[in-house]
């Protein structure tokens, strides 16, 4: 008894070192992201919007002082910015239209057992681990005429009346991106949506044939709810990522030609790296910010009014 | 000196209160089972004691030495988990010797240690697999395996044998039982399950919503439980209870009427102010069907026949309350049937109706 | 009965296989294409414009791009960004995402918030304001300036995923070794991180991938040659010598190589994830 008292006594001294020692431990672990993600991407982040309200030129060594709207009224006037808005919602649409539809089939097919399914999907996932640039090349290739076959196939396929390269129709143009885009992107819906199905339990589908339902019932009934929710996340979060997605633009075609490929991030990234100023381009990126905040935002609300009904 | 003192513990989780203030005080080398429906605690009862959840208040004490903030490494329990939580990466012999290792004891007399637990739980062929190639009641062993193998000051185990089927699991019971009478150990052990608990506990600690509601023999718990809780809790078929009041004293002794009309004269040594209200239970086992009845029996109901191989549990109906009967032996009614029933006086537990605690 | 039962069957076979190969074809002929024309020797390259393989191979491209030009260079470059990023970045994320999958802490909700912000603004806002703040530190044209700026866009993604992970593994685990007597951060070290390794190689590779793809910031940052990663060289490449398509297309097969080989590494953990199975079955 007397050892215990001297060792209850003995406690108090290590006690709240202890006790700050377990409280801190999960701060310590997770320190290193903070301080990186913090100083690399937070502090950037608000630094570079006071830039929308400067002008900073790195050419112009006058520059750098403080012009409050002026790069907003510039920007309300910029015709160009108006283009590169409707183009990013055509190359936003189409882009995740395709890749989503395309996605799931793939997905489907994929939750079938088959000999050789391993190796299946492996190849078709193969795009997505190709560069963005490589792809973006790659596919800048395909549609040359000189040593891609496509046009060549559209020619003999009557959709073209001679072997020309899209990328250099004004209308067309457009769909260059967009085609290597879907190709690159399908594995990432594909890989979600396979995801979702394979937790959807087995014995569900079982139950449903044992009723009787048939493939396209069981379909309706109960894969689309059960993919639902993913697929309201993959598809928002997706969009907002292709919106943002400049790298096959600035390789493929540059924004080109005559601007009716540049979408907003594209003429972010140019007016910066190529014009170098960078009070402009920081006031784009940050309409382009509000922009995809409110849709979000808007997503997000229209989800709950439909939850709210059903 | 007590091996283990539980002082006033108390446990929270964020606002939610799972332990009130419990008391356990539990001596070397005793075997202690805690029992309770599902959620009451126990998990977390003995988690705390483990060092794995921090004491909200009051205070824990192994071996004289209070150990509240102890990290588990220094309090030199072992534990056995529900899921076995055997590290899937590690051998059998790995496994077992994990704990060894990490106290840089001496490789020979590891392997000895090692060599030893696996011999006593016939794991010896075994020892350079991984847990994925053993079956359930092997990966059971092994994670009794790396309990023994140090000599802890007490072992835990958190329903160790749930996992396993019913043949498996009274083979392993045993094997406990001859494990801790080989190790004298201190136990602290957590299940659902009766038998386990009948059987193994030198003291059975039942528990309600995080609070102890009695400690005893399994013979005390089973022949006197304290209040309608435990009386309700242990035992299987479970007990019968009967709403009833009490009556005007017949020669000084108390009479009680049920609900349903019953009446029960003599109670010995009760003394009951009339018209209090409360609960009658009996064990199925003790109520007696047909001719065992005799003189003054009730009749009763027939609802359904169980047979169990040894005996049946009986359902029967008084006006318009099911109760069971376990008859040893072939039961002859069928259901529909009309049944004499007898509830002999002195088998009877009696309760008060308010609070449930015991009165006779 | 039974024979319009399988033929229908064998129908629906068909047209799934079918499918799938439709898919495997279409994923796989850009990338045969950049191998044909890699290895299609100049003079055949108009002649046999859309052939499927030319009459006659050549590796000259590959041995011009090895030999003459500064490829070897960039190859190196990328190759060092994007190892000691994925290296970093894995290290960094494993703390965070043990923390995140472990403890409860009052910080958590800001964590997770911290971090999803971060995935959720369009990163080409951060162009200007980084490219300022390096120069500032020196930091411009150099391979530690990339890391610092890849490390920082995968820590992120990577910790949801390490999280992940480590959610799959049992909290047992580590308990039963506490109990055995490690400390909280051995029992992190000798059994979780052990058990995690496949989810940190998954996530290495992730990690690799993206830095190894990574163009506009690059573009952006470095400007010299002896600091440019593959992409920045490549495009330089094409600007500058527009016409050669084999040389190109060789070294655009080379820049693809790393890619699939951590591609491989990774690919079966695309969609299953890590499944515990440890503890029970
Ligand atoms: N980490 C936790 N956070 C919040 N509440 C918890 C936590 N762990 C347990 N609880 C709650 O504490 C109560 C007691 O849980 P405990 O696991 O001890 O029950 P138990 O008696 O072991 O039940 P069972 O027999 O089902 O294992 C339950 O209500 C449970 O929901
Ligand atoms: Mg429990």
């Amino acid at each position: 008894m007397t050892a215990s008292a001297s060792l209850e006594q003995a406690q108090p001294d290590r006690r709240p070192l202890k006790r700050l020692g377990l409280r801190v431990e999960p701060y310590l672990y997770s320190a290193p992201a903070v301080i990186i993600v913090a100083t690399v991407m937070l502090v950037p982040l608000v630094i570079g919007m006071t830039y929308a309200f400067r002008d900073i030129r790195l050419l112009n060594p006058f520059s750098g002082g403080f012009v409050g709207l002026d790069n907003f009224r510039r920007l309300a006037a910029d015709g160009d910015f108006y283009l590169a808005l409707k183009n990013t919602v055509f190359w936003t649409a189409a882009s995740v239209f395709f890749q989503f539809t395309l996605g799931l089939i793939l997905a489907l097919l994929l939750n079938r057992p088959f000999a050789g399914r391993g190796i299946a999907q492996a190849l078709v996932f193969l795009p997505w681990a190709v560069p963005s640039f490589l792809s973006g090349l790659d596919w800048a290739w395909l549609f040359n005429p000189v040593v891609g076959p496509i046009p060549h196939w559209l020619t003999a396929l009557g959709v073209m009346s001679q072997p020309e390269n899209i990328l250099s129709d004004p209308d067309l143009a457009m769909w260059g991106p967009i085609v290597a885009n879907v190709w690159w992107g399908i594995p990432f819906f594909a890989i979600t949506m396979l995801a979702a199905l394979q937790s959807i339990p087995a014995d569900i589908y079982e139950a449903a044939s044992i009723d009787g339902a048939g493939p396209f019932e069981r379909f309706r009934a109960i894969t689309l709810p059960f993919l639902a929710p993913t697929i309201a996340i993959a598809v928002l979060l997706r969009t907002v990522w292709i919106a943002n997605f400049a790298d096959l633009i600035v390789v493929m075609t540059n924004g080109g030609p005559a601007d009716r490929t540049q979408i907003v991030a594209s003429y972010i990234f140019t007016t910066a790296f190529r014009r170098l100023d960078f009070g402009y381009a920081s006031a784009i990126a940050m309409v382009l910010l509000v922009l995809l905040m409110i849709y979000s935002l808007l997503i997000v609300i229209l989800r709950q009014t439909l939850l709210a009904r059903a | 000196m007590a091996a283990i003192d539980i002082r006033a513990v108390d446990k929270s989780f964020q606002k939610l209160k799972v332990l009130h203030s419990v008391d356990l005080s539990i001596d070397k080398g005793e075997f202690i089972v805690l029992v309770g429906p599902s959620g009451c605690g126990k998990s977390t009862l003995l988690r705390m004691i483990a060092g794995l959840e921090e004491v909200t208040g009051g205070e824990i004490v192994i071996g004289g030495k209070r150990v509240n903030d102890l990290p588990p490494k220094e309090r030199n329990l072992a534990m056995v988990f529900q899921s076995y939580a055997l590290y899937p990466h590690m051998t059998v012999a790995g496994n077992m010797s994990y704990s060894l290792r990490l106290r840089k004891i001496a490789k020979e007399k590891i392997a000895t240690a090692v060599a030893g637990a696996a011999d006593i739980l016939g794991l010896a062929p075994l020892v350079e697999r991984r847990p994925r190639q053993l079956s359930g009641g092997q990966r059971q062993r092994v994670a009794m395996g790396r309990a023994i193998v140090r000599e802890p000051q007490a072992f835990l185990w958190d329903e160790p044998l749930s996992n396993l089927d019913a043949r498996l699991r009274e083979q392993m019971r045993a094997e406990i039982k001859k494990l801790h009478r080989r190790l004298g150990a201190t136990s602290i052990y957590v299940t659902h399950d009766q038998i386990e608990a009948m059987t193994l506990a030198d003291r059975i600690v039942a528990m309600e919503a995080g609070t102890i509601q009695q400690i005893g023999s399994p013979e005390d718990l089973y022949e006197r439980p304290a209040n309608r809780f435990v009386a309700g809790f242990i035992g299987s078929p479970a007990m019968n209870f009967l709403d009833a009041q009490a009556a005007p004293a017949n020669a000084g002794h108390a009479r009680l009427v049920t609900e349903d009309g019953l009446t029960f004269e003599a109670i010995p040594g009760l003394e009951l102010p009339s018209s209090r209200q409360l609960t009658i239970g009996i064990r199925p086992e003790h109520v007696l069907l047909g001719e065992a009845a005799g003189e003054g029996a009730k009749e009763a109901t027939v609802d359904l026949v169980e047979p169990t191989g040894m005996g049946a549990i009986v359902h029967f109906r008084f006006a318009d309350i099911s109760h069971q009967a376990y008859h040893l032996g072939r039961a002859s009614w069928r259901a529909g049937d009309s049944v004499k029933v007898a509830l002999p006086t002195e088998r009877l537990h009696l309760f008060d109706a308010t609070d449930g605690r015991r009165l006779n | 009965m039974t024979v319009t039962m399988s033929r229908k069957r064998f129908a629906a076979t068909l047209a799934h296989r079918l499918a799938v190969l439709a898919f495997i074809v279409v994923a796989l002929f850009p990338l045969f294409w950049l191998l044909k024309v890699s290895v299609t020797p100049t003079k055949l390259l108009y002649s046999e414009g859309v052939r499927m393989w030319p009459s006659e191979t050549t590796w000259a491209h590959y041995a011009f791009v090895i030999e003459n030009s500064d490829f070897p260079l960039f190859f190196r470059n990328s190759l060092i960004v994007s190892l000691s990023t994925a290296l970093i970045v894995t290290l960094v994320a494993a703390g965070a995402g043990y923390a995140m999958s472990r403890f409860a802490f009052r910080g958590k909700m800001w964590l997770v918030g911290l971090l999803l912000v971060t995935q959720m603004f369009p990163l080409v806002m951060l162009i200007a304001p980084i490219f300022k703040i390096l120069s500032s530190i020196g930091l411009t044209n150099s391979l530690s300036g990339l890391v610092l700026v890849y490390t920082a866009f995968n820590v992120p993604f990577a910790v949801f995923l390490m999280q992940s992970f480590f959610d799959s593994i049992p909290k047992d685990l580590e308990e039963a070794a506490m109990i055995d007597g490690a400390t909280r951060f051995m029992a992190f070290r000798q059994i979780i991180v052990p058990l995690t390794l496949p989810g940190m190689a998954a996530t290495l590779g992730f990690v690799f991938t993206a830095a190894w793809s990574e163009l506009l910031f690059a573009l952006m940052l470095i400007s010299k040659t002896d600091a440019s990663t593959f992409p920045v060289g490549l495009l330089g490449f094409v600007s500058k010598f527009g016409v050669d398509f084999g040389q190109m297309m060789a070294a655009g097969v080379l820049a693809l190589i790393p890619a699939v080989l951590f591609f491989l590494l990774i690919q079966r953990f695309l969609v299953k994830g890590l499944t515990a199975g440890a503890v029970k079955g």
